[in-house]
């Protein structure tokens, strides 16, 4: 769906951005045409992998089912999910992604700590659509 | 000030689903704006429309097709789009040329025919729309994102579910003296509490609807005005159309991450409080100046921290100030008399230029039940997505 934004199974799973050279901004999503620091003179955008852990800077969830493009059965009775906006300390800055499955809001906290894991954000008969989730540390399952 | 422009009229279609084109209330609202400024619209020499991008491919060409509506005259025009903010670039337009000495006359106008239910970016797939992969990624609505903000206020200054319903209780009751408003109920705080969650803490009540509408304003050179007789008109003193400064991290829509503050340290400052400054600075007033002020809540939360971007209050003492009644009709400073969007639902490029035209009815004392005593100075504030700010200061 989208290329070169995670890599990685298991323990070894990480999001990908891009680190200037020059600068040393980190991008999330990935940027990989020119660095957005308006004081830097521009360098290299090389891949980096972002930290594993960090602390939720806030939460919520969708009680309805979001329109197209997200994919959804609509077949099915829409099942809420978390989403998680989670503060990363190294690189300084915030990522939203969707909680695991079985993680609602009533199981978060402001400050908590997470992990990125590998997720699957749809599927159907030919198709699985990869993604990262972020799960309390601590959390098996 | 040399820099001012007069307000000569101000028009409205009323909001609502009425499921009808944006050029029928974009036409209504200007002809009421073109009706309540004693002019004829030939006499203009400049439209500019905030575009809708969903009323199919005339509304991206808004200020030409409004202008054929009202009958081709010749007039210089422009169409801008800025999504929320579409507005009062509209109004920036019209004043630099104004200013510029382009047009003595600038009609404004912004109008939609708002979608059902959730907004969603256009079709097709598009991974390099930020707008486009939030929701294909993350299924992060509109919504989501209040309710992320919701629930870091709650984290960071204690606010509660309570004062956020508080702040539809008030709204309503003011929405509830406005003929143009869509929603004309005084709702309760029950009421707020028994609807149901849309984005945890966020429930239907806390967040504002889809709509359509219209909204314009005549705006003209202070030498014009005075050459029609009108010596005090509203003036616009300010129009703030400021971009965020890197890195900006306080996460907001549409993106799905924030900048890095890794090589650059944060301003003090955060995007929305930009927007207020810049305009207070243009304008050479404080908040302390303000009679009222019309902001942008998309949720009844995010009206809360408007109050700390505008420098109503300190940071984390919005909802004291909510509680304490300040905010209120009759209180120091009056936020969202009109009803705001929880009255109005979005109608997006109308809402900024409405905002305008509710401070034009106060600082003229004409609205009624809803007049702000001895209003003198009015601020609108509003947020486009990707990055438009929006702020306009009136006074009279
Ligand atoms: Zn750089």
């Amino acid at each position: 769906m989208v290329a070169g934004w995670f890599t990685g199974e298991g323990d070894d799973f990480r999001l990908l951005g891009t680190r200037c050279s020059a600068c040393t901004s980190v991008f999330f999503p990935r940027e990989d045409v020119c660095c957005r620091n308006p004081a830097c003179p521009g360098g290299g955008l090389r891949e980096v992998a972002l930290s594993r852990r960090g602390r939720v800077w806030s939460y919520t969830d969708g009680r309805y089912r979001p329109p197209s493009p997200y994919v959804s059965d609509p077949e099915l009775p829409w099942e809420p999910y978390a989403l998680i906006a989670v503060e990363l300390a190294a690189e300084r800055l915030v990522v939203l992604g969707q909680a695991v499955p079985g993680v609602t809001v009533a199981g978060l906290t402001v400050g908590m700590e997470v992990e990125v894991v590998p997720g699957v954000l749809h599927e159907d008969a030919e198709t699985t659509w990869t993604t990262w989730h972020w799960r309390p540390t601590g959390v098996t399952a | 000030m040399t820099g001012e422009v007069a307000v000569l009229g101000a028009g409205m279609h009323p909001w609502g689903k009425w499921g009808r084109s944006f050029v029928e209330y974009g036409t209504v609202a200007a002809r009421a704006a073109l009706d309540d400024a004693g002019m004829d619209w030939r006499e203009v020499g400049s439209i500019v429309g905030a575009d809708t991008v969903r009323g199919g491919y005339p509304g991206y060409v808004a200020g030409a097709t409004i202008a054929k509506a009202l009958g081709w005259q010749g007039a210089r025009v422009t169409s801008v789009y800025a999504a929320c903010a579409s507005g009062a670039q509209a109004v920036g337009t019209a004043r630099a040329q104004i200013l510029g000495g382009l047009a003595d006359v600038v009609l404004v106008v912004g109008a939609d025919s708002a979608p059902k239910g959730f907004f969603r970016p256009a079709g097709g797939d598009r991974p390099d729309d930020p707008d486009w992969l939030r929701f294909r990624v993350l299924g992060a609505t509109n919504p989501t994102y209040f309710g992320l903000y919701a629930r870091r206020r709650m984290a960071v200054h204690g606010d509660t579910p309570e004062d956020f319903a508080q702040v539809k209780v008030k709204n309503s009751t003011l929405g509830a003296l406005n003929p143009y408003a869509r929603y004309r109920k005084r709702v309760t705080a029950e009421e707020v509490a028994a609807s149901a969650v849309v984005a945890d803490p966020l429930r239907l009540l806390d967040i504002c609807a889809t709509s359509d509408g219209g909204a314009a304003l005549v705006l003209s050179s202070m030498e014009f005005a005075r050459r029609r007789g009108v010596t005090e008109p509203v003036r616009i003193r300010a129009v703030s159309t400021v971009t965020p400064r890197y890195p900006n991290t306080v996460l907001d829509l549409p993106d799905i991450a924030t900048d890095s503050a890794v090589a650059v340290e944060p301003a003090a400052e955060t995007f929305r409080e930009s927007i207020a400054r810049a305009a207070y600075e243009e304008a050479g007033i404080g908040p302390d100046d303000l009679s009222l002020a019309e902001v942008y809540d998309l949720s009844t939360a995010l009206e809360l921290q408007w109050y700390e971007d505008l420098g109503l209050c300190g940071e984390g003492e919005a909802a004291k100030l909510l509680r304490d009644g300040v905010t209120a009709l009759g209180g120091r400073i009056p936020v969202n008399v009109s009803g705001g969007l929880a009255s109005f639902g979005e109608a997006v490029p109308a809402q900024a230029i409405a905002q305008v035209c509710e401070l034009a009815r106060q600082l003229r004392g004409e609205a009624g039940d809803r007049q702000v005593a001895g209003a003198r100075v009015g601020i609108s504030a509003n947020q486009g997505l990707f990055g438009h700010g929006s702020a306009v200061i009136a006074v009279r």
